[in-house]
């Protein structure tokens, strides 16, 4: 094992350690929904664990997969070593050490302010610490993988950028337009008034900032998944990529249209004009355009698959696919989840209808179907194909590998459906109890929490699965010669004038930055000019 | 760029899906008015109980104008008032702020909803058709009584 694998597994590791304790925390929160009377059951236990679940899965479980999936297309991709290692291990460290203080601090029971941390709920300064060294880690990731990529452009002059670096490179690219956002609201804002530096806090700009990071975060978790379908899922299933140029395409708008887009999480706050929250709607119903091409070219990438492993006739070739290759079943169920996550999203994004759905338990319902799946499953899957392939050792426990996808698919729509139609009907998110004393309206969503909570318990029994291979893989796999990580063939090649427009990342770049200065400038200009008053917040937890 | 014919289909058919969505928006938010809780107007968190604005929670009828506007403080973690009755037919503003941490009014089966955030006052006005009971509930995480803080609109034949 090189010693960048051995930095990909490391990274792969920690990913497994956050899921593992995230799904736990998990299970308790389903039933805890459905009002069963459990040992330990508690509401200050609900929240810590909502806040853990949500810190580990969404922040910490996806950054440390994605930041080894970019350092295994890094080398396996561009075919050459990875440059600056021991920043890059460096990197690693801060990122963990930013983790423990975070973890730390939730699992005491000081940071019960859930994973969007909106002040002037008041968590431990070692919650808003960590998590800052843990973006600090991720810059560093950034850094060596844009280096990489310089490093490689100089030994191949011209070249196009293989597609898998290229859309990595989208990834690393919208994660550093994103966490500024972050990063300002952390330093000047959480860090000093935690610390008691300064007395008040403005939970709107507060809030802007934090969705400034928010949004694009959610395509900094779904671009890798995007990476793993265009040009290792085709390869897996025997096939070859329908369309480099689209994938290019695709991957350069979520450049441009990941960011100026925040507001429409702040449909219903006060303080912020419709004008300018009208603004960013537009923006957001333009970025489900990529998603759409990605639907065609993807599927169409599978059917070309089972054609050339010979299917038949129009639907023939779903069935030669290779199902019993768990990457690929991962991946098949994480696009046809990821298919209701989609037409909710454009729901959630609609400046009218948001008043129906805003914090409403459909939110959680619709981010289980994009985050949770499309993600979380995509990345169960990569492990299934990358953790044997960088060790050395063969995947154990297969039949369990097998079965995994399949009870995280019918656990989701299980979970996610009746979570969807409980917030249509009222009930909001992240409630310990949501009975509200026996009113007759909440005794309506009883039925619906009750098969949501099933639908978690399968859940669980997957992510069970998912760990024990993992474990059992790393610890008793037979060692031999891995096999190599490969990445799909376009079915023609790309036209090479119209590829090198579009590796211009450093020109999307630019173009990007200009419309998130157009999207936020002005917006947060006029609200740091109008008369406030901060508030000096509470830990009621 | 030599696209399938297929795809080339599917890729206008997403650009007219979207341009829809769009013209949908523009046209409810303009025409009929169908836009998001945006008011903008500021207040001094610790001292709002003793603002003019905010001194005196409840509804106030204007039986002149038919409207009916409601006060309401938000705090860990209680609605002030916790019971609100209004007239059917009438539209209703409401008016809310909240003392220390944020929370979310949502009056469960209908379009109202907002973000009651501290230092700042949220407005909003619906009509209730006919007279029926709505349960209102908190929608932001405010603590670890998240979960009580509950109440409800009555909604009652018109004067």
């Amino acid at each position: 094992m090189t010693r960048a694998d051995k930095l990909a597994i490391a990274n792969i590791g920690v990913a497994v350690g956050a899921f593992s304790v995230a799904a736990s925390m998990a299970l308790m929160q389903a039933l805890s929904r459905a009002n069963l009377d459990l040992p330990f059951r508690s509401a200050s236990m609900y929240y810590l664990s909502v806040t853990a679940h949500g810190v580990l899965m969404g922040l910490v479980f996806t950054t440390f997969f994605i930041m080894a999936l970019g350092y295994v297309v890094a080398t396996r991709a561009l075919q050459r070593p990875l440059p600056w290692l021991g920043a890059a291990w460096a990197g690693f460290w801060i990122a963990v050490a930013g983790t423990a203080l975070t973890a730390g601090a939730i699992l005491s029971g000081r940071a019960s302010v859930l994973y969007t941390f909106y002040p002037p709920l008041k968590a431990h300064p070692t919650f808003y610490i960590g998590a800052t060294l843990l973006v600090v880690g991720s810059w560093v990731w950034c850094a060596v993988m844009i280096r990489a990529l310089i490093e490689w452009r100089r030994e191949h002059p011209g070249a196009a950028i293989p597609l898998a670096m290229f859309g990595m490179m989208a990834t690393v690219i919208v994660w550093l337009l994103a966490t500024p956002g972050v990063a300002i609201e952390m330093l000047f804002q959480l860090i000093p008034w935690s610390l008691g530096w300064v007395p008040t806090v403005d939970p709107v700009l507060a809030r802007t900032l934090f969705w400034w990071f928010g949004h694009p975060l959610v395509y900094f978790w779904i671009l890798p998944a995007y990476v793993l379908w265009y040009t290792v899922v085709p390869q897996r299933a025997g096939g070859k990529l329908f369309s480099d140029p689209l994938a290019r395409v695709v991957f350069v708008m979520f450049i441009l249209l990941s960011t100026p887009v925040g507001l429409h999480h702040q449909f219903m706050d006060p303080g912020i004009p419709a004008g300018w929250k009208a603004f960013h709607t537009f923006n957001t119903l333009w970025i489900l355009y990529p998603s759409f091409i990605t639907a065609f070219t993807v599927i169409a990438s599978l059917e070309v698959a089972g054609r050339m492993r010979g299917g038949k006739g129009l639907f023939g070739w779903i069935k030669t696919l290779p199902w019993g290759d768990p990457m690929v079943a991962s991946a098949i169920c994480a696009m046809l989840l990821f298919a209701v996550g989609g037409f909710g999203g454009a729901i959630n994004a609609s400046f009218g209808m948001n008043a129906i759905v805003h914090n409403t338990s459909w939110i959680p319902g619709h981010f289980h179907t994009t985050v949770g799946s499309a993600t979380a499953l995509t990345f169960m899957g990569a492990a299934y194909w990358l953790v044997p392939r960088l060790t050395g050792r063969t995947l154990e426990l297969r039949p369990m590998a097998r079965v995994q996808p399949w009870l995280w698919f019918i656990g989701m729509l299980c979970f996610s459906i009746p979570t969807h139609i409980t917030g249509l009907l009222g009930m909001p998110r992240r409630v310990y109890d949501p009975s509200y004393g026996g009113d007759a309206v909440a005794a309506g969503w009883k039925w619906l929490t009750d098969v949501s909570a099933v639908g978690g318990l399968v859940l669980f029994a997957s992510a069970v699965f998912f760990a024990l291979v993992m474990l059992f893989t790393v610890l008793v796999g037979k060692k031999g010669e891995p096999e190599p990580i490969l990445f799909a063939e376009p079915l023609e090649p790309a036209p090479a004038a119209l590829v090198a427009k579009l590796d211009r990342l450093g020109l999307w770049t630019i173009i990007a930055i200009i419309l998130i200065i157009a999207a936020y400038a002005w917006p947060l200009y006029s609200h740091l000019m109008m008369a406030r008053f901060g508030a000096p917040g509470a830990s009621p937890f | 760029m030599k696209v399938d014919l297929y795809e080339r289909i599917w890729m206008w058919a997403a650009t007219v899906i979207i341009a829809v969505f769009i013209t949908m928006t523009g046209i409810s938010a303009v025409a009929f008015g169908i836009r998001p809780p945006s008011h903008v107007e500021t207040i001094d968190p610790t001292a709002a109980m003793a603002d003019p604005r905010f001194a005196q929670p409840g509804v106030k009828l204007d039986s002149a104008a038919k409207h009916a506007t409601v006060t309401i403080v938000a705090m860990t973690f209680v609605w002030l008032p916790d019971t609100i009755r209004v007239p059917a037919g009438w539209p209703v503003t409401f008016r809310l702020t909240s003392l220390d941490v944020t929370h979310g009014f949502e009056v469960a089966r209908t379009n109202v909803n907002t973000m009651v955030e501290p230092g700042y006052v949220s407005q909003l006005t619906y009509t209730f058709s006919k007279p029926d009971t709505f349960l209102v509930v908190c929608h932001e995480y405010c603590g670890v009584g998240h979960h009580t803080m509950g109440a409800h609109v009555i909604v009652e034949p018109a004067p």
